[in-house]
């Protein structure tokens, strides 16, 4: 497809507001003007509708196809938290109205919605308090990090780093390096953090272990509270990566059960649709001892009932955010969450577990399943006997967009070779479950039997595999670099024949 | 299986090292270059700079990976590979030849550098 | 349950294909003693009574004040084609372009965004965002630390204050020197600024309109800071971008904003856009996601996510930064914001926007004991000094449902008396009579 760039025509009106009185050039000395209008598309507002439209069919989102991305929590969200997210009583209020004197009252219905989520997420993950102001799960990491880096300060604690089991997603490592932290790695026996592993690293300089629980294989850690004893006497922390959080609702309380810091994802668990890659929001909860550090501002909720920010907490570790966060993905959770209710959070964690054990044992029998036993949310299946002959996880992963599925994760976890990693989610039917079952089998018959078939995958597309390679080494990153390469490359004189 | 010539020494983090005199030629070797798929980035230090051994002094990317460079020798930089910055591809092409990375000029002599017997045994473990 | 398919006799027979007895099986691994004491949530709402309880809360906050808040942050008209499209399933529910052939309507869009932003700013590429102007500068900051391996940075006054103090916070475990060079009268101390940038320095780090709302040019900064090696990193405002001298112009090694005026509603603070872009020789430094032209094996041309080894899933604890996401949403929306509008529409907005801003200063300064803080050239934002603290004429107006502004006293000593008013094409010559009539009757 045209870029929007070469579809644009120099002097089509697009959706211009009034002429201006004046010009810039009437208002500024000339010095500090640019001298000519930027050069971007020149389009009618149908135009732009009928290109957007256009680029929207070529993805694949929820709305549209089963999407078992394992640690990715693909489920539907539904269409009223856009109407609420929509209201013009929230979209239309200045942030900085809040820290007026005086303006207070005319922010509490938005003040209120965020205590109010604050106190739910408290009592699902069992926190003594939350703090909405990071802007994605990894952000949430930063600032848990953040936090464990103050106490000690506080504390007069020389620690100096942070664990990571092997099987940890990479924004722990790189977030805990941001927080200024050296990065121990450990190694995983049978899936899981072996106690054993962590004893020998873990020592007085340990300012915390980075879980996540369920961990990347959808597996619970079965030594989780004799981690928890482990850490508790170096006073080391125990941080918790909410990435799959969709699979202990109700089941288990991580603040209950030892976790000092832990970061929510509200677009994977809560509600809230990708977006393709964001906005998200990832709310961090701590323990009792910790909320001196959290970042201010912070709601406060006063006798008489009405809201206030409080800036006033010395030990803050700062602004993490410019304001509160993303607000406006905090409300979609907040309704999420009203919506379902107890029961309806609990459902959801059991269902979610339900599906994934559920396309773990159908399939079983035609891929290896490293660590099987009764999971999560989430299973791990590897290719390797596929790949024997040829067919890697990537090309069934290809395989399964031409059968209008999206492919499981393929990249991660790093610990399992050519591996698959799904998650179902709750709200998908067991006519789709059965159907991606019928259709992965399908694909494994033909990688036994016609391994081209797979390997050339995908071809429904609109496009075919792209070269990485090439793109990484050309890094035409805009429209502009990709011709100035082009011109470059038909100026090169052709390769000679016997080059070739 | 990857080549591993007779003739020149190794690191534990796959360099080789072409000595000449006082004077080291320094690239990733063929086993690295397998493992890392096509190199999309070589990102080496300045002429000039000062090494000492084992410190980091660059970097390869692939798509899928990335990997530091580490100077197996101490000394100076006298040489670099600039072709590397617009043809990657060469390290995996002919890493013990148009591929080479670096030209060191040693202010030591090298120390804990492998056979090409003991590196081939490193990556057959 | 709501959203939740299966019918009891399904969930009965997937419980016997996994072969366990009950659901809570499943859950065996979880030891009792872990389970929870109460999960004590109300029950369910249904969707009415969700919408119906929402509804109530959103009227609670009034958003029908006149208001001249901005500070960076501001209420420019979003065209109504914005919404369906961006909200369209098809972008709203896809995750982060991994299956680059099933994702080629975000990559695309992502690519054609880099490409704006690069063209508004004058600059070579352009990642597809961060989460906001704020983390943007700070991940801007870390690039200059990384690239000229120097900790210093000479940090003007006249950047936000709470980019300020979020930089402060971030880079409080990292060991790096943040000079700070105040401000003079509200103008960005350019002399001060090219005094402090030594052959230490990382960086140097400006806003453009400032704070203040003050419009500079910092060809002359950026050219001393390339000879001290050190890079030149801006901040500025998009919409104003479409007239102003723009940081390729001026040199600037990174330019960053935040991308909210791109179509965003204010939103009570997020979701926002962090916009980021820099020089081709910086860009293998630059964090996030960024999409790049590919080609498949029958020469059709697509898009992938590249130069993703910098990043934390292969680096780890060594990648450029911890981020994984972005705001691939909130920079689609910024997108189809520039392609309404076009170049002519942009450049009107922010001619509306300033006369508008010079109407309210001359209307302002006519009262008497209302001054301009300075007599620096200003853009839609600009601060007056009044005769009284800014907080006590903004108590004053409230009450009459006009917000006058912010008050610079909240960050700036010895300004408790100033305050800082932003116009857009959204206010009527008819509002700003009104402020300037109640602005006059507060000051008596």
């Amino acid at each position: 497809m045209k870029t929007i760039f070469e579809t644009s025509i120099p002097g089509r009106p697009g959706v211009w507001p009034d002429e201006p009185h004046k010009r810039a050039q009437d208002m500024l000395p000339a010095e500090l003007l640019r001298g000519k209008k930027p050069d971007l598309p020149e389009l009618s507002e149908l135009d732009v509708v009928r290109h957007f439209t256009a680029l929207s069919r070529l993805n694949f989102g929820v709305d549209t196809h089963f999407y078992p991305l394992g640690s990715c929590t693909m489920k539907y969200n539904p269409k009223h938290l856009e109407h609420v997210a929509a209201l013009p009583g929230f979209t239309d209020l200045h942030p900085l109205a809040a820290q007026l004197k005086g303006a207070g009252q005319y922010t509490q219905g938005a003040l209120e919605v965020m205590y109010e989520l604050e106190r739910l997420l408290c009592e699902i993950t069992g926190m003594a308090a939350y703090t909405l102001h990071p802007m994605a799960g990894a952000h949430g990491e930063l600032t848990g990090a953040m936090i464990i880096a103050a106490y000690h300060k506080k504390q007069g604690n020389q620690k100096t780093k942070v664990i990571c089991p092997d099987s940890a997603h990479g924004t722990n490592p790189s977030s805990a390096a941001i927080a200024g932290f050296d990065v121990v790695n450990i190694e995983s026996r049978d899936g899981i953090i072996d106690p054993a592993a962590l004893a020998e690293v873990l020592d007085d300089e340990t300012a915390a272990l980075m879980m996540t629980c369920p961990n990347t294989l959808g597996l619970f850690e079965d030594h989780l509270q004799e981690i928890v004893a482990m850490l508790r006497e170096k006073d080391a922390l125990l941080y918790y990566d909410g990435a799959n959080m969709n699979a202990i609702m109700g089941k288990l309380k991580v603040g209950d059960a030892g976790f000092d810091v832990v970061h929510l994802n509200l677009h994977k668990t809560f509600g809230t649709p990708h977006g393709a890659g964001g906005p998200g929001s990832g709310p961090v909860g701590v323990c009792e001892k910790l909320t001196p550090f959290l970042p201010i501002s912070r709601v406060v909720k006063l006798e008489d009932g009405r809201y206030f920010l409080d800036y006033n907490h010395p030990d803050s570790i700062g602004y993490m955010a410019p304001f509160y966060g993303n607000f406006g993905v905090a409300l979609k959770a907040y309704a999420y969450i009203l919506r379902l209710g107890r029961e309806g959070l609990i459902r959801v964690s059991e269902h979610a577990v339900l599906a994934a054990n559920y396309l773990r044992k159908k399939l079983e029998h035609v891929l290896e399943i490293p660590f099987n036993r009764v999971c999560m949310h989430e299973f791990v299946a590897s290719a390797v006997q596929q790949a024997e002959k040829g067919v890697r996880a990537v090309d069934i992963a290809k395989a399964l967009l031409d059968k209008g599925h999206h492919a499981p994760t393929i990249y991660f976890p790093l610990i399992v070779k050519e591996c698959l990693m799904v998650e179902p989610t709750e709200t998908e039917s067991r006519e789709t479950l059965d159907l991606f079952v019928d259709d992965l089998v399908d694909i494994l018959e033909r990688a036994d039997n016609y391994p081209e078939a797979v390997t050339g995958a995908p071809i429904t597309m609109p496009v075919g595999r792209l070269d990485e390679t090439k793109a990484a080494r050309d890094m035409a990153v805009t429209w502009d670099l990709a011709r100035e390469l082009d011109e470059k490359q038909a100026q090169k004189p052709a390769p000679a024949a016997d080059d070739a | 299986m990857s080549h591993i010539p007779e003739e020149l020494s190794y690191t534990k983090t796959h360099e080789w090292v072409r000595t000449n005199g006082g004077e080291v030629l320094v690239g990733i070797t063929d086993f690295a270059q397998e493992q890392l798929g096509d190199l999309t980035f070589v990102e080496l230090p300045e002429v000039g700079d000062v090494l000492d051994a084992g410190f980091e002094m660059g970097s390869v990317e692939s798509v899928k990976a990335a990997s530091e460079l580490y100077s197996p020798v101490s000394g100076e930089v006298v040489a670099v590979n600039e072709l590397l910055e617009s043809e990657p591809g060469l390290v995996n092409e002919d890493p013990y030849g148009d591929g080479w990375m670096v030209r060191i000029k040693m202010s030591t002599e090298p120390e804990g550098l492998l056979s090409a017997d003991d590196y081939q045994a490193l990556t057959e473990a | 349950m709501p959203y939740i398919p299966h019918t009891p006799e399904q969930v009965r027979d997937m419980l016997e294909v996994i072969g366990v007895a009950s659901m809570d099986d499943l859950f065996a691994d979880i030891p009792a003693e872990l389970r929870p004491a109460s999960f004590d949530l109300e029950p369910g709402l249904s969707e009415m009574e969700v919408c119906r309880r929402l509804e109530t809360m959103a009227a609670k906050n009034r958003t029908n004040l006149t208001s001249f808040l901005g500070a960076g942050f501001y209420d420019h008209h979003i065209p109504k084609a914005i919404d369906p499209l961006a909200g369209r399933g098809e972008f709203a529910t896809a995750y982060t372009p991994y299956q680059p052939e099933a994702s080629q309507g975000t990559l695309q869009a992502v690519f054609e965004y880099q490409t704006a932003i690069c063209r508004l700013l004058d600059m070579d590429a352009a990642n597809a965002s961060v989460y906001d102007g704020g983390s943007a500068m700070f991940e801007a900051m870390m690039m200059a630390v990384r690239s000229t391996k120097r900790t210093k940075l000479v940090v003007s006054e006249g950047l936000s204050p709470i980019y300020r103090i979020m930089l402060g916070s971030y880079t409080s475990n990292l060991n790096l020197e943040l000079v700070t060079v105040p401000h003079a009268q509200g103008t960005t101390d350019i002399a001060g600024l090219i005094k402090a940038v030594d052959s230490d320095c990382a960086g140097v780090v400006v806003q453009n309109p400032n704070f203040f709302g003050t419009v500079h040019d910092f060809s002359e900064l950026f050219a001393h800071a390339k000879a001290q090696k050190a890079l030149s990193l801006m901040s500025v405002y998009p919409v104003l971008q479409s007239v102003l001298k723009t940081p390729g112009q001026m040199g600037a090694d990174i330019a960053v904003a935040e991308g909210q005026s791109l179509g965003l509603p204010l939103s009570f603070g997020g979701p926002y856009l962090g916009v980021m872009s820099c020089t081709k020789k910086l860009l293998r430094q630059m964090p996030g996601r960024i999409a790049g032209r590919a080609v498949d094996a029958e020469g059709r041309t697509g898009y992938v996510l590249t130069l993703q080894a910098r990043e934390q899933h292969i680096r780890r604890a060594k990648a450029t930064s911890n981020i994984c996401s972005n705001q691939a949403l909130c920079a689609l929306r910024a997108l189809i914001h520039i392609c309404l509008l076009g170049p002519e529409g942009l450049t009107r907005t922010a001619e509306l926007s300033m006369e508008r801003a010079r109407y309210a200063a001359r209307r302002l300064t006519a009262i008497p004991g209302v001054e301009l803080l300075n007599d620096a050239p200003f853009g839609n934002e600009f601060a007056v000094t009044l005769p009284k603290s800014g907080y006590q004429v903004i108590d004053r107006l409230i009450a009459h449902d006009v917000v006058p502004g912010f008050p610079l006293g909240r960050y700036y000593h010895g300004l408790e008396n100033g305050l800082l008013l932003a116009c857009t094409e959204k206010h009527s010559f008819e509002d700003i009579g009104i402020l300037a009539e109640r602005i006059q009757g507060a000051c008596q």
